[in-house]
């Protein structure tokens, strides 16, 4: 996902406000929100309450929090965005943000994020919310993304998080529903970004980022999402059985869960040179997981209102 | 336009965004004080 603003020629001196939004990295923000909004409704539906204003306070500090983690994680990484052709346009590495300004950006925003998501709902989805900064910045981009293959799959728990942190934010509580969600979003992360990697092989390489493809190769990549693939479109119906979700839900996670096994299933059969299947399933992965969430926030808004 | 003047319609920007940021967050805090006060009225509790 490519973070660059307008004008590619600015410097510190000229960056301006925008340089800083995309700091924040807005499309991961819009992710996090979605699925945030999708926890906190689901728990209202399964009867947690909370204020219509303090529900959308709570979202704007769960999202200024993730936001501020990727600009911390701008900071930290700028080494290794300036030599990838995907993050080579960020505003760190263009040299519109000098790296301190990212990393007090970062700093500031994350102990205000926590600090109103405590004030407008409770401690626990604060200090959910603070882990899932702690996470994804010390555990996954200082830690495991430049010493493991397995960087994105710990590091994926960190995006999992938000729809548990929105769920204790209303209800003071993470039920086994909540990490149900978490579970499709943490168990959807190896296949998305390792369908990103396989066409993206060589900007990792070259970065000296160990991802799967090329530390174990392409073969055992493809291997690996496959198996995963498997394993998701199964944990997408499990909501349906667990009381969560009803028939619409269910035949949603069915079809787009089906077509993820197939899509996975291309790819491990395609050749080393043909990367239109990784493009596909990369594609592909971001409509899986906004189908299924979608399918589970109409129902309980049906529900709740209908 | 030379680079200073950019630079200094960017300076300007920058604080204008800095202070809507910074108000944007007291009314925020503000309203959440009012909204806890209401539900706690609401629910009896001091």
């Amino acid at each position: 996902m490519d973070q660059t603003s307008a004008n590619p020629a600015l410097t510190a001196e000229t960056a301006g406000p925008s340089d800083y939004f995309a700091l924040l990295k807005p499309r991961v923000m819009s992710l996090v929100i979605f699925t945030a909004a999708v926890g906190m409704v689901a728990a209202v539906a399964a009867d947690a309450d909370i204020q219509f204003g303090l529900a959308v306070v709570s979202l704007l500090a769960i999202a200024v929090g993730a936001g501020a983690s990727g600009a911390l994680n701008m900071w930290w990484d700028a080494d290794i965005d300036a030599v990838m052709a995907r993050t080579v346009g960020r505003p760190v590495p263009r040299g519109a943000v000098p790296r301190a300004e990212a990393a007090a950006f970062g700093g500031l925003l994350s102990a205000l994020s926590v600090a109103l998501l405590a004030l407008a709902s409770n401690y626990v989805a604060a200090g959910l919310l603070a882990f899932t900064i702690f996470f994804y910045v010390v555990v996954y981009s200082m830690w495991l993304k430049r010493l493991t293959p397995q960087n994105i799959v710990i590091g994926g728990a960190a995006g999992a998080l938000p729809p548990v942190v929105a769920w204790a934010a209303v209800s003071g509580s993470a039920p086994l529903q909540a990490w149900l969600l978490f579970a499709i979003i943490f168990l959807w992360t190896p296949p998305h970004f390792w369908a990103l990697a396989l066409y993206r092989e060589g900007d990792y390489a070259r970065a000296g980022v160990p991802m799967m493809p090329n530390v174990k190769g392409a073969d055992a990549t493809k291997k690996q999402i496959f198996i995963y693939a498997i394993i998701l479109a199964l944990t997408g119906l499990i909501p349906a059985f667990a009381g969560m979700a009803g028939w619409f839900y269910l035949a949603t996670a069915a079809a787009t869960g089906a077509v993820f096994v197939y899509l996975a299933y291309a790819v491990l059969k395609s050749s080393l040179e043909d990367k239109a299947p990784a493009k596909r399933l990369f594609a592909f992965s971001i409509f899986y997981l906004f189908a299924v969430f979608a399918a589970l926030l109409i129902e309980d808004l049906v529900s709740l209102y209908v | 336009m030379s680079e200073e003047e950019i630079a200094r319609k960017q300076r300007g920007r920058r604080n204008l965004a800095i202070g809507l940021g910074v108000a944007a967050f007291v009314i925020v805090v503000y309203l959440v004080t009012i909204l806890r006060i209401q539900a706690n009225v609401g629910a009896g509790t001091p």
